[in-house]
C-alpha cells in the first residue's frame, strides 16, 4: 500500500506499524515526533498505531535554531 | 557566580547566556561554540526529517539532552494554529514541556505577532506547556504574557539576527521593573557589549544565536559572550556609580603641597 511521508509518496508492507516504518527509515524513535493526518501521535502508541492506505504521515526532529525564520544552510536539513 | 542560579518554573540554570543552534557550518562548530559559551540551554527549531539521506547526523548527537536543556522553538509559524501545532510536535519529539514560543509577524522585521503570541500562550499553558514566549520590547504585552501564566518574557533587543543591540533601553527598563518573572533578552545582540548591557540591566539571561554563529570567529565571539554576559551579571549586582554632568576627584585634596 501507499502512504504519504513527508510529503512523499512511500510504498510499505501490509500491517506496518509506526515502530516498522521509523526501524525502516533508520531513525531514532526517542528522537522524533510522528503526526498522522494532523494528529499527533504519543511515543507510547508507536507499537499499536497500524499505518493504513493513503495516510499522511509527518516525522519531524529537532534542527539547528535559533528563532525568527528558515535559513537554507544544508546541513540544516533535520535528521 | 556559581550560586548565582537562574530559576524558572522550577528549573535551575547555571548559565545566564542562553543560544541558539542554527547557522554554524557544521555539527563540530555547533557544539565548540556551545561548550565555549557555557551556556546550559540550548535552543532548537522542529522540523521534518531527512527521509531520503540516511547518512545525515542528528543535532541531538552533538548536544546531549542530558547535558544541555533543549529548549524547542516555533520560529517560522506565522499563525497561532502553526505555532501550537509546532509546540506539540516539539513535545512529542522531546522530553520535557519546555517551549520557546514565537508567532512572528512579518516577514522582513520577523516581528513577534503579540496578539497571536498571547493567543497560542493561552492555548498551550491550558495543556501543560511552559511557555517561554519571544515578545516585542512592550511592557504591556509582556504584563499581559506574566498575567495569562507565562514564568518568563522573552523580550527584543532588537529584530532577530539584525545585531542592533538593545534599540530600546528605556521600554527594556520597564519591563524588567514591572514584571515579576526573569527576562531573558531575546535577539538583536550585536557583540559582547550589548549582551554586557542587557545584564547590566538586570536582564536575567540574554539568548542570541547569531551573534555568535555569524562572527568571523564564532568559537572565540562564544567564550567574549560568557564574559559579557558574566560581567554584566556582576556590575548590576555590584551597583553601578550614578551618572553625574561634572567630575567628581578621586584623590584626596589633603596633602597637597
Amino acid at each position: 500500500m501507499h502512504v504519504q511521508v513527508n510529503g512523499e509518496s512511500r510504498h510499505v508492507r501490509e500491517e506496518i506499524n509506526v515502530t516498522g516504518l521509523l526501524r525502516d527509515l533508520q531513525l531514532n524513535v526517542e528522537r522524533v515526533a510522528v503526526e498522522i493526518n494532523l494528529e499527533i501521535l504519543d511515543r507510547g502508541d508507536f507499537d499499536a498505531r497500524t499505518l493504513h492506505e493513503g495516510d499522511r504521515i509527518e516525522i519531524l526532529s529537532f534542527i539547528g535554531g535559533g528563532g525568527g525564520g528558515i535559513f537554507d544552510c544544508g546541513f540544516l536539513i533535520a535528521d | 557566580m556559581s550560586d548565582d542560579r537562574l530559576t524558572i518554573a522550577g528549573r535551575e540554570f547555571r548559565s545566564r547566556l542562553w543560544v541558539g543552534t542554527g547557522k554554524y557550518k557544521d555539527f563540530v562548530e555547533t557544539k565548540k561554540a556551545i561548550e565555549t559559551s557555557g551556556a546550559d540551554v540550548v535552543t532548537v527549531a522542529v522540523r521534518r526529517v531527512n527521509i531520503t539521506d540516511r547518512n545525515s547526523e542528528n543535532l541531538l548527537d552533538y548536544l546531549d539532552p542530558k547535558q544541555y536543556t533543549i529548549l524547542p522553538n516555533t520560529a517560522g509559524c506565522y499563525t497561532v494554529e502553526d505555532a501550537v501545532r509546532y509546540s506539540r510536535l516539539a513535545r512529542a519529539a522531546g522530553v520535557s514541556d519546555l517551549v520557546k514560543l514565537e508567532v512572528i509577524g512579518d516577514e522582513r522585521t520577523l516581528f513577534p505577532d503579540t496578539a497571536g503570541l498571547i493567543e497560542a500562550a493561552k492555548i498551550l499553558i491550558k495543556e501543560g506547556f511552559v511557555v517561554l514566549p519571544y515578545t516585542n520590547d512592550d511592557p504591556i504585552v509582556a504584563q499581559k504574557l506574566v498575567d495569562i501564566g507565562c514564568p518568563a518574557v522573552m523580550p527584543l533587543a532588537a529584530p532577530i539576527g539584525s545585531g542592533l543591540g538593545i534599540r530600546n533601553p528605556y521600554n527594556l527598563k520597564i519591563i524588567l521593573e514591572t514584571v515579576n518573572v526573569p527576562v531573558i533578552v531575546d535577539a538583536g545582540v550585536g557583540t559582547a557589549s550589548d549582551a554586557a548591557l542587557a545584564m547590566e540591566y538586570g536582564a536575567d539571561a540574554v539568548l542570541m544565536n547569531t551573534a555568535i554563529a555569524g562572527a568571523r570567529e564564532p568559537i572565540a565571539m562564544a567564550e567574549a559572550m560568557k564574559y559579557a554576559v558574566e560581567a554584566g551579571r556582576l556590575a548590576y549586582k555590584a551597583g553601578r556609580i550614578p551618572r553625574k554632568l561634572y567630575a567628581t576627584a578621586s584623590s584626596p585634596i589633603e596633602g597637597m603641597l
